[in-house]
């Protein structure tokens, strides 16, 4: 399992190497390759684990099952489309006089860095080590939030810092519960060994079922300020709207992804040890309320990329609330929903980018006519917009269902609840976008230079997705749907 | 012999007052490079304003000629209860401390009542900065109390010392608290720095001397004389609760002695530190008093949360 | 069962747990920045006292090195930094103006009991006794939270942000036989880094706003002005 060592060892060779070499014109290529090596490693990883089930590393550290293995594939690869993109992106910015060499040298760093710090919180067994790759992953993007250095750059990353620092503080609070719970077993290996995932899982029944539901309100709390759940929100619209595009495509699609990855995690361990719903229930009524309000709040948007955070939030508030749901089919949609959000919100975010390049602008109501000054970006961000409200034959129209089936069938009353609010945030979207693509063109708009590739990507294999679900995907999403809900949707 | 005892305790209380306050003012005046007056000189002050005649305004009630009398048998009997050089009281039996902050309220009510009786401005100007005073040190004293009654389990200063002795060398989070907010109460009760200043006349900041500007003579010597037993007697309760060796837990003549030297020395000890808080500090505005006391409460609080959370082990 | 029939280290670890949450309201009612950074330090090295002792009780080797690694951390390096970047961008001087004191004050005494009554039945799942001290931990954890919302000065706001990690700290200690090695290096780290990051930040926010202020910072709203 050496290729687990590798998506490791290459971000942090990543991180070095940009640091020390500084900016050249070639980075933007050489951060491609890297993310490529990574991807390229996290796919053998997935067939090893395909073929050879659960792996974990001599020393107890590292542990990859099928919950985990498809996130860091799934990682791994937005990772290198977002790159794809931010190489001619950030060029154009540099051109343009918004960043300098010094700038993109830490971009580029910190990017590995992100990268480190995500495939760091996936692989790892130790539940102190996935908070400190949680925090890492704050510390590594948090300058990059505020890169270029405007006064609202600057207070949305002092926003970000501050609030995730404080809230994931919580979740180092509930580690410590954790570990005190499995302190009491006397598990053997002793105290080193007793926050890894693997030792307290297998010892769940025995932890006390107390210690463990205020050990879960505190992780829920914690990495919940990560997943963005009302009301601990706030910092989310912010980071994304005045971060470097592609930094808000990788916070969408991978960030949020990592921090309800963890939650899992530990519902998992609460729910072997207490037996009770209780943290299905706290997650259920989170994500129920992230849901309706961030559709709400779409209405209310007047920057495109604040929107299109806002509808970070709704679907975050949808997945957690199908993992609180619990049972296999809610989870089968989750981790479903999972792929096809990050699919579609990182191209939606990169064809943001080209869209506010075009119009030197982020608000809404100066954009306009993209589809006449430059076609694709018009299509690309009508796709896009129509695949994350949930249209049919997308993959979220799929998840959705799912999740609603799934509802329906445990808590029918909460379904128009779930319907009214897919309603309101399809207006919400609408409203905004119709005039965005189709309005008059104002004058002397110019076409830039754009890179969609990762876009059309990203967009046909949702479309895939939601068309139908591949035999090896269906396996594996149902491998970790047993693993998490304890049997088989298929 | 115990009635003896406690009679003793009380007496030496009166007459060991002034003798506090001499050796307090001179520790001030040498940290402060300025000669001290002899450290008899508080008894010389109170000999010499018992001979004088008190002059009393015409258009003063009897309330005004009565509270000097009510002042100082409200301390000395509040000062009976506090075993100063021996632990078994049999007035502690009696009274116990919530009943001791009871003799300060009544002294202060009738302080306050003779300092509105004249109808100077000064006069209602003190008592009304004295009630607010105490209004907020009253609690932060109580809970400070609630606190060692706790866990002592015992309102009587006789018995919470006893524990305490029995104890040994116990460090209790709440004590320090407890103390710590015991001794900002007991600056803003005594009127020290930085709470009041009981050295000026000065308009605008004085508090309790303002209340008594109406008073000469014997009257003067007998409310100056009381606040100087409740100063010892804050010092007392501060040091034979929380440092409570050395005092006698017998009535032979040697533990009385070494009962006696130790609160002496004890009390020296905090008269130290009083005069020097008192010289590094400068007095804080009237309207930060309240941010002060509000302190002190919290820190008395603290204590009583600390010996819940903390001490009780299960 | 009561306090007097502990160990001498029992009682001195709750003492110190006491001290550490005192440390926490002195901050919290504290307007002038380099007396808070002081008090920072200070409370720094009560844990890294709290630690060494119970290195020497328990007779964990580990304990030492945490301790070790607290001393540096935020007893030296932190605060000493807090204290030169204060210096620097002149605002030593400043007193900030905090409203309602008293009632912050008593806010906080508030959430010391809400976070015993938390913890209360984690408390009663063990007989260790320094676990009682992990309710003091929750509320200096919770303190730092208070100071962030009370205080407006962006090094107040990492001051509070280090005595939630304090809090964290001091929950290990009193809770566990301390967190594996790797997991408390890796905080370890995460905490000075999170330190230099704050202090570019304040270059930041002081070229942007020139004042750290972060009541000043008000640009994003959630809807159009």
């Amino acid at each position: 399992m050496i290729a687990v060592y590798l998506i490791l060892l290459i971000p942090l060779g990543g991180i070095f190497y940009f640091a020390a070499t500084g900016h050249k014109p070639n980075a933007g290529r050489i951060n491609n390759w890297l993310n490529a090596a990574t991807l390229a490693g996290s796919i053998w990883l997935a067939l090893d684990v395909l073929i050879e089930g659960p792996w974990l590393s001599s020393d107890g550290e590292l542990y990859v099952d099928s919950f985990n293995v498809y996130l860091i594939v799934l990682t791994a690869f937005v990772g290198l489309t977002t790159a794809i993109f931010s190489a001619p992106y950030m060029a154009h910015e540099l051109r343009v006089g918004r960043l300098n060499n010094n700038r993109l040298r830490l971009y580029y760093s910190m990017y590995q860095g992100f990268m480190l710090a995500m495939y760091l919180v996936l692989s790892t067994n130790n539940m102190g080590v996935m908070w400190v790759a949680m925090e890492g992953a704050t510390l590594a993007t948090v300058l990059l939030v505020s890169l270029y250095r405007t006064p609202e750059s600057v207070e949305a990353a002092w926003k970000y810092f501050i609030l995730c620092g404080v809230g994931i503080a919580q979740a180092l609070f509930g580690t410590i519960l954790l570990y005190f719970a499995a302190g009491q077993l006397h598990t053997e290996g002793g105290s080193e060994n007793a926050l890894l995932w693997t030792v307290l899982y297998e010892n769940a029944n025995l932890l006390d079922a107390g210690v463990m539901n205020i050990a879960f309100v505190f992780l829920l709390v914690g990495y919940g300020t990560k997943i963005g759940l009302v009301p601990l929100h706030n910092w989310l619209p912010d980071a994304h709207s005045e971060g470097p595009t592609p930094m808000s495509a990788v916070l969408s699609g991978l960030l949020l992804n990592d921090a309800l990855y963890a939650v899992v995690r530990c519902k998992m361990l609460v729910d072997g040890a207490t037996g009770s719903p209780l943290a299905g229930h706290l997650m259920m009524g989170f994500g129920m309320v992230s849901f309706l309000v961030a559709a709400l709040f779409l209405h209310r948007q007047y920057d495109i990329k604040r929107m299109f955070s806002y509808s970070s939030i709704e679907h975050m508030g949808m997945m957690t609330f199908a993992f609180g749901v619990g049972g296999p089919l809610a989870t089968f949609a989750a981790l479903l929903h999972m792929t096809v959000h990050s699919l579609t919100k990182s191209a939606i975010f990169v064809t943001v980018g080209h869209a506010s390049q075009v119009a030197k602008t982020q608000k809404m109501d100066r954009i306009r006519g993209l589809i006449k000054t430059q076609p694709e970006i018009g299509w690309g961000l009508l796709i896009g917009t129509l695949a994350i409200a949930g249209f049919p034959p997308f993959g979220v129209f799929t998840s959705e269902f799912l999740v609603l089936i799934a509802t329906m069938h445990d808590y029918p009353w909460l379904v128009p609840l779930l319907l009214l609010g897919i309603g309101i945030a399809f207006a919400g979207l609408f409203r905004n976008l119709q005039p965005m693509v189709y309005g008059e063109v104002p004058r002397g708009q110019k076409a830039v230079a754009a890179n969609l590739f990762p876009v059309m990507l990203h967009l046909a294999l949702v479309l895939w997705l939601g068309l139908s679900i591949p035999g090896f995907l269906s396996n594996w999403f149902a491998q970790a749907t047993e693993l998490i809900a304890g049997s088989s949707p298929l | 012999m115990a009635w003896l005892i406690a009679l003793l305790q009380t007496l030496l209380f009166i007459a060991l007052a002034p003798l506090l306050a001499g050796w307090l003012k001179c520790c001030k005046c040498r940290l402060q490079n300025r000669r001290a007056p002899s450290l008899l000189q508080p008894y010389r002050d109170l000999r010499k304003l018992s001979h004088k005649q008190p002059v009393v305004a015409r258009q003063a009630s009897w309330i005004f000629t009565i509270t000097p009398y009510i002042v100082f048998s409200a301390t000395v009997l509040a000062a009976s209860v506090v075993p100063l050089i021996a632990v078994d009281l049999p007035t502690a039996a009696i009274a116990d401390v919530i009943v001791m902050v009871g003799f300060f309220a009544l002294a202060r009510f009738f302080q306050a009542l003779a300092g509105m009786d004249i109808g100077t401005a000064f006069g209602g100007m003190g008592s009304s900065r004295e009630m607010t005073i105490a209004s907020l040190a009253e609690p932060a004293m109580l809970m400070a109390i609630f606190t060692l009654a706790m866990s002592a389990s015992t309102t009587n200063l006789s018995v919470a010392i006893d524990h305490v002795l029995a104890g040994g060398f116990v460090l209790r989070p709440s004590y320090v608290f407890a103390l710590l907010g015991l001794m900002l109460v007991a600056i803003a009760e005594t009127g020290r720095i930085p709470v009041d200043n009981p050295a000026t006349h000065l308009e605008l900041t004085m508090i309790h001397e303002a209340m008594i500007l109406e008073y000469s003579g014997r009257h003067l010597a007998l409310i100056e004389w009381a606040s100087q037993i409740k100063l010892m007697l804050y010092g007392v309760l501060i040091a034979n609760i929380f440092f409570p060796w050395g005092i006698a837990e017998t009535y032979s003549l040697e533990a009385l002695g070494s009962g006696l030297l130790a609160i002496t020395g004890k009390l020296a000890l905090l008269a130290v530190l009083l005069a020097l808080s008192e010289t590094l500090l400068a007095k804080m505005r009237l309207f930060r008093v309240q941010e002060f006391l509000g302190f002190a409460y919290l820190l008395s609080l603290l204590g009583m949360l600390s010996h819940i959370i903390l001490e009780v082990i299960d | 069962m009561d306090i007097a029939q502990t160990s001498f280290y029992h009682q001195a670890i709750l003492t110190l747990a006491a001290l550490v949450v005192l440390a926490s309201f002195v901050m919290l009612g504290q307007g002038r920045l380099l007396r808070i950074v002081f008090v920072l330090a200070l409370q720094g090295a009560l844990l890294a006292l709290a630690t060494a002792l119970a290195a020497f009780s328990t007779d964990n080797p580990h304990f030492y090195i945490s301790s070790a690694i607290t001393m540096v951390l935020k007893v030296i390096l932190i605060p000493i930094m807090l204290r030169r970047l204060v210096i620097r961008m002149n605002i030593h001087r400043e007193v900030e103006e905090l409203t309602n004191r008293t009632s912050i004050l008593l806010g906080g005494a508030s959430l010391v009991i809400f976070s015993y009554y938390v913890m209360l039945p984690i408390v009663h799942t063990s007989h260790m006794v320094t676990l009682n001290a992990i309710a003091v931990s929750l509320a200096v954890v919770l303190l730092g939270m208070l100071m962030m919302i009370s205080h407006r000065n962006a090094v107040a706001h990492v001051a509070g942000f280090m005595s939630i990690e304090n809090g964290l700290f001091f929950a290990a200690i009193v809770s566990t036989s301390g967190m594996p090695m790797v997991v408390e290096l890796g905080i370890a780290f995460d905490v000075l880094v999170a330190a230099v990051l704050f202090g570019v930040f304040f270059f930041h926010i002081h070229s942007s706003i020139d004042s750290l202020d972060v009541d000043r910072l008000n640009r994003l709203n959630e809807v159009e002005k």
